[in-house]
């Protein structure tokens, strides 16, 4: 016990100094924190160096979006620097692979945000220092955080897909399932969203006679198609997120042998996507530009450096429905087109 | 498998290096900062910037912080799968309480709740005498998912205020960083005095090095490993607050990877998974290590997947010199 005694003088003597360590400190909240002593623009050279930001580094359309941004970087005679989350959700990830970016003086930045509000404060800090910010496939909220959006217009991208599915049931009475994504995600939210816009039902309408998170996962898709199917085996339309969610679900639905009487719509236009439309699979699938989100941003950071213009506001990359089976009321491309014009 | 044979290139050398580890644990850890901290500053002329250190640290917070309390819980031979899943409902509940009822009440509320569930699991593990591992495996998938439950699939804005205080920032002269990297390292200091300084952090040694040699010299063997759970939870309502500070929104998809990186920064700085031998200190070591590593490899331009394959094998070589260790002890 004698020992402890002796040395519970520490803590005090610790204390004392730390206050008069602090004495001579400032604090400052964040948002006063101006540009934090980052140099602007890049150190030394007059190479433009553009960082990439991908919500994971799996996932094709970040593959693509990456080699995408490699070949526009090369064209424009840039540097890139290419980062990723390592979930999806990973705030931490992408905002300590923005501050690493900023601390390695990127002259812009493009990232596909995990959250549209998460990383908000490392964005305003990159922008502070001089960093021109764009969002690439995901918009922020608000959105004026970054200096520019470059995106599927994915509300635009549900309207097509829902319409699409409507039409092709023609008199049948629907019956719809709905394989989502994340739950609270922005772009899961538009594309659901607006989907039923072009289905033409209200959330929480009868036809809607399941819904499922899949994460956008072909494995989880598949599981939640069965379990939902075991619901309700009078199915006869499927939204799904994205692609692998519409092949997982597509298993699910062969299984029970009812691929004659259920018709899924998707969105994303990969290769894998649009074969499968071909095959049959999906009866019509929204496809996505991720390579336009990339050239037109690293394009905006060019042009930034070499004469201060920002681009602004929310820039539509566009998006085209493909299926064989077209439909009175929505313009589509035949698989021909999209397997010429596919990601992936 | 032998220890031997992974020394073999220069078995008399690589021995006594192996031997000079065992006797001292940070010597390990230390050697390997010190190391990846010259490798990047040849490297990358904006490593040894102080607004980057002052970033690596920053960036080791959340992690930081958890590792303290996983620290505490691996002494005494247990492990905490579900330290990230606290966090995360952690910063949901500190959100939503704020909303209605005000900063205060919300980091009450949240030092509360999070503590609680530390004592489920510690109850869990001495009450039920259930394995660590599957206990909070249990607890880590159904507090997961009640955070998402609580948070009703949404992400909470949290106001510059009171909740998002430790991501202040603090300026010393030419040097600026969080007010959270200021209380990490505070908590590392309270954690090493406990643990090294009183008589219950003996005991968390005691029980985790031998339990029936503890409880034959009078430890009330169950009521020390209880009080480790109930404190990391505790610890990991202060890293939720720390988690705010550095991002103010609370997501209940954040931190999926909390739990293991916390095991990660422990066993990279010297504590042994089996228990009884390390500490805090080595936590700390460890924890940078991993920030290092992170950032200077972004820095130097490397594939990020490179930066889990050098931390795997940093988690291996550590597990290798803590098992040579315990050879020679026994």
């Amino acid at each position: 016990m004698r020992s402890i005694r002796k040395t519970s003088l520490r803590p005090a003597a610790l204390a004392g100094s730390l206050l008069f360590v602090l004495a001579a400190c400032s604090i400052t909240a964040p948002s006063e924190e101006a540009s934090g002593g980052g140099e602007t623009g890049a150190g030394g050279d007059d190479t433009v160096t553009i960082g990439l930001i991908t919500k994971t580094d799996s996932n094709p359309f970040f593959v693509t979006m990456r080699e995408e941004a490699q070949t526009a970087a090369d064209e424009a005679g840039a540097e890139l620097i290419a980062l990723a989350g390592a979930f999806d959700g990973d705030n931490e990830g992408q905002v300590a692979a923005i501050e690493n970016l900023v601390s390695q003086g990127v002259d812009g930045i493009m990232i596909t945000p995990n959250s549209s509000s998460g990383i908000l404060a490392a964005i305003e800090q990159a922008r502070s220092a001089g960093v021109l910010v764009v969002a690439l496939d995901t918009a922020t909220d608000p959105e004026d955080a970054v200096d520019a959006t470059f995106a599927t217009d994915n509300f635009a991208a549900g309207v097509a897909q829902g319409t699409w599915v409507r039409a092709a049931l023609g008199d049948e009475e629907p019956q719809l399932i709905m394989l989502d994504g994340t739950p609270g995600g922005t772009v899961d939210t538009f594309r659901h969203d607006g989907f039923l816009e072009g289905f033409g039902i209200e959330e929480g309408d009868p036809a809607i006679v399941g819904a499922e998170d899949t994460n956008g996962d072909q494995t989880r898709a598949q599981t939640a198609m069965e379990n939902l199917l075991q619901r309700a085996p009078d199915t006869n339309a499927v939204y799904t997120i994205n692609e692998p969610a519409a092949a997982g679900g597509y298993a699910a639905i062969q299984a029970r042998g009812l691929e004659d009487q259920i018709t899924i719509g998707s969105v994303d236009g990969s290769c894998t996507g649009v074969a499968d439309v071909a095959a049959g699979v999906i009866g019509a699938t929204v496809m996505q530009f991720p390579a336009r989100m990339v050239q037109q941003g690293t394009e905006a950071i060019v042009q930034f450096v070499e004469d201060g213009t920002r681009p602004s506001g929310f820039v539509d990359t566009g998006s085209v429905l493909i299926t064989d089976q077209p439909v009175d009321g929505v313009d589509s491309e035949n698989t021909a087109w999209g397997a010429e014009n596919c990601w992936g | 498998m032998s220890t031997t044979t992974a020394v073999r290139p220069s078995a008399a050398t690589g021995r006594s290096i192996l031997q000079a580890m065992a006797r001292n644990p940070l010597l390990g850890p230390v050697a390997a900062l010190v190391v990846s901290v010259i490798i990047f500053s040849l490297v990358s002329d904006t490593f040894l910037n102080p607004q980057n250190l002052s970033l690596i640290l920053q960036q080791s917070v959340v992690i930081g912080i958890l590792a303290v309390g996983q620290t505490l819980i691996i002494l005494t031979s247990g492990i905490d799968l579900s330290i990230g899943a606290v966090t995360v409902l952690g910063t949901i509940v500190m959100a939503q309480t704020a909303g209605t009822n005000g900063a205060v009440a919300a980091l009450l509320t949240t030092f509360a709740v999070c503590t609680l569930l530390g004592a489920l699991n510690g109850g869990l593990v001495t009450v039920l005498r259930l394995p660590p591992f599957i206990v909070t495996l249990g607890t880590f998938t159904a507090i997961q998912a009640a955070a998402r439950l609580l948070a009703g699939s949404q992400t909470y804005q949290v106001p510059e205020g009171p909740l998002t205080f430790l991501g202040f920032f603090l300026n010393v002269g030419p040097f600026s960083t969080s007010l959270g990297v200021v209380a990490m390292l505070l908590l590392y200091a309270v954690a090493w005095y406990v643990l090294s300084q009183t008589a219950g952090g003996r005991h968390v040694y005691a029980v985790g090095g031998s339990l029936p040699a503890a409880v034959l010299s009078g430890i009330r063997s169950g009521r020390t490993v209880f009080s480790v759970y109930l404190m990391t939870g505790l610890i990991a309502a202060f890293a939720a607050w720390a988690a705010l500070g550095r991002i103010p929104n609370a997501d209940p998809n954040a931190l999926q990877t909390a739990n293991l990186d916390s095991i990660t920064a422990v066993v990279i700085g010297g504590t042994s998974l089996f228990g009884g031998r390390g500490g805090v200190g080595g936590t700390l070591i460890g924890t940078l290590i991993v920030g290092v590593l992170r950032n200077g490899l972004t820095q130097a331009g490397v594939d990020s997947l490179y930066q889990n394959i050098a931390t795997g094998i940093l988690v291996i070589v550590a597990v290798t010199v803590d098992q040579f260790a315990r050879r020679r002890a026994s």
